[in-house]
């Protein structure tokens, strides 16, 4: 019977062979052959000597900053975006519709933009800066600087996937809790927090991968030292205009396994999330 | 102890509030008020003459031209992917949706990369491509696709799931009372779906036109023929031109806070819908 369904839909609505040739062409020729251009250059290098560009002291070192900068924002967008979460949610408060507003800025701001802001705030005579360097603190031009760039440009992933859980959280369970007299502290820890964990969990996957794949806004604060501030993506770029596009094929190929991988896995917490709301 | 259960519950959020306002401040709105800050720094004459300067014309004029193809492209691209994804059942659905995201998670440099690949001299479609004398790198062809493969989800992920909630009783109805695929089309699935439409089209505006990652790689960065405006902004900047970079920078940040003026307004007339 669940078989006969979809035949059935098939001959009601037209435009089956449009919409679908449409979408296959498209996914083809903007999609599809390029990647498969670059999963075929890559082919091409051989193990070995792929191996030995993915493994080159240089390139350790990008995918070390890249990775370790990632954490770095991660780290505090999880905490920040879980807090704005909250905040935006759960009180009311004078200027709370543009406080929610303001979380989409990163995403619609061009990073060649952002880049170029949190650069001139961060220098020596910035808004920023100015305060920072009598302490000796200066984020341009070091991993700071990569983990700053790629803190903004993921704001808003945390924020947009907690945001409408916690909305259709249902409040009898922290009725219950409160009635069992439960702390405010405890109720978050054991009632809210589990509830929205599926949710955090792929908002901070997701914001990881974001940060993996930044180049705008890291080319201009990150001074792009070779061993000490350059990231995966822009060493990549760097082979490029080498003119070594094996190098750079081997690189961009790490970087599109690592996205495929967090995408999945983003996917999968999605769907868990979905299901958990679903029981709700 | 419920008066000091009161006042610690009084205490707790302001201190949140407090605390997520002064971020915001520090993280987001710092960022944004400085270029406008910069960008006005030498008065307003110094900008104007910025952003009148013929280079930084052309490279607007460009962004818009990319734009205005891209947009509406995958707009088309969007409503067939969703019309086919959330109407039929295909074998190779799953495939179709997940190819749809791929994008989404690549970062814009290895898309670059990609189409490197595919038409540069050494690529795969290089040397037919030299044999025919087209051009694709390094002009506007390459800027249009990158920026295509960049934005190609915005769309048909906000109509998708929209398409997916509403069902197709409406569109087998007009079926039954003799429409043909246009009429039901125009006159039943884009009512329905027009605002999750034009809210993806502006998102895809606003990330086409802030693209860097993928064209820095694909154009070549020829001042005053394929320089786009964020690529115009960071040669600014490596000029040592910073007013000149944050007034070209300002002319993006008003197109994308214009987005964001068009975008809450089209959710609240979706919420009211």
């Amino acid at each position: 019977m669940t078989a006969a369904a979809p035949i059935r839909a098939k001959r009601v609505l037209p435009g089956f062979t449009l919409s679908l040739g449409t979408t296959l062409l498209y996914l083809t020729v903007v999609i599809l052959i390029p990647v498969l251009a670059l999963v075929l250059k890559g082919a091409d290098i051989g193990p070995q000597r792929f191996w030995a560009i993915v493994t080159s002291a240089r390139a350790l070192a990008a995918f070390q900053v890249t990775l370790t900068a990632a954490l770095i924002a991660t780290l505090f967008n999880a905490l920040y975006g879980l807090l704005m979460a909250w905040v935006l949610v759960r009180y009311e408060f004078p200027g709370r519709r543009l406080l929610d507003a303001l979380m989409d800025i990163p995403f619609a701001l061009p990073t060649a933009v952002a880049g170029l802001s949190l650069t001139a705030l961060f220098s020596a005579n910035g808004w920023f800066g100015q305060f920072l360097a009598p302490l000796g603190l200066a984020p341009v031009y070091t991993i700071w600087g990569v983990a700053i760039a790629m803190a903004f440009t993921s704001v808003p992933f945390v924020v947009r996937t907690v945001q409408p859980v916690l909305e259709d959280l249902d409040p009898a369970y922290e009725q219950a809790a409160r009635t069992l007299g439960a702390s405010d502290w405890a109720i978050f820890r054991r009632v809210v927090f589990p509830q929205i964990l599926p949710a955090f969990l792929a908002g901070v996957t997701i914001s990881f991968a974001r940060s993996l794949g930044e180049f705008g806004a890291i080319v201009f604060i990150a001074g792009n030292l070779p061993f000490k501030t350059e990231i995966a993506s822009l060493l990549a770029f760097i082979r490029l205009e080498e003119y070594d596009y094996q190098g750079a094929a081997a690189i961009a190929l790490v970087l599109l396994m690592f996205a495929v991988v967090l995408l999945v896995i983003s996917n999968r917490l999605q769907a868990w999330a979905a299901r958990y709301r679903g029981q709700a | 102890m419920s008066i000091a259960h009161h006042k610690e519950s009084r205490l707790v959020p302001r201190l949140l509030i407090g605390l997520a306002v002064a971020l915001t401040l520090l993280m987001v709105v710092a960022p944004l008020a400085f270029i406008f800050w910069s960008a006005f720094s030498r008065g307003w004459n110094v900008y104007v003459s910025n952003i009148l300067h013929p280079v930084t014309l052309h490279a607007i004029w460009l962004t818009t031209l990319v734009a205005l193809i891209v947009v509406p492209l995958n707009v088309a691209f969007g409503v067939a992917a969703a019309w086919a994804v959330a109407r039929f059942k295909f074998p190779g659905r799953g495939l179709v949706l997940t190819a749809i995201e791929i994008p989404f998670s690549v970062s814009p440099i290895i898309a670059g990369i990609c189409y490197l690949l595919l038409y540069g001299r050494q690529g795969l479609l290089g040397p037919w491509l030299m044999e025919h004398e087209m051009q694709v790198l390094f002009a506007l062809p390459g800027i249009v696709l990158v920026t295509m493969f960049v934005t190609s989800p915005f769309v048909a992920r906000e109509v998708l799931p929209l398409m997916q909630a509403q069902g197709s009783e409406q569109e087998q109805a007009a079926v039954t009372l003799g429409a043909n695929g246009w009429q039901i089309f125009r006159r039943v699935t884009l009512p329905n779906i027009r605002w999750a439409l034009l809210y993806g089209a502006v998102l895809c505006t606003a990330r086409a036109v802030g693209e860097f990652g993928g064209v820095s790689v694909v154009s070549g960065n020829i001042r005053g023929q394929t320089n786009t405006l964020p690529l115009h902004v960071e040669l600014l900047f490596n000029d040592l031109n910073a007013v000149g970079a944050f007034a070209a920078a300002s002319t993006l940040t008003v197109i994308a806070l214009v987005a964001l003026v068009v975008k809450s307004v089209l959710e609240s007339r979706r919420h009211q819908a």
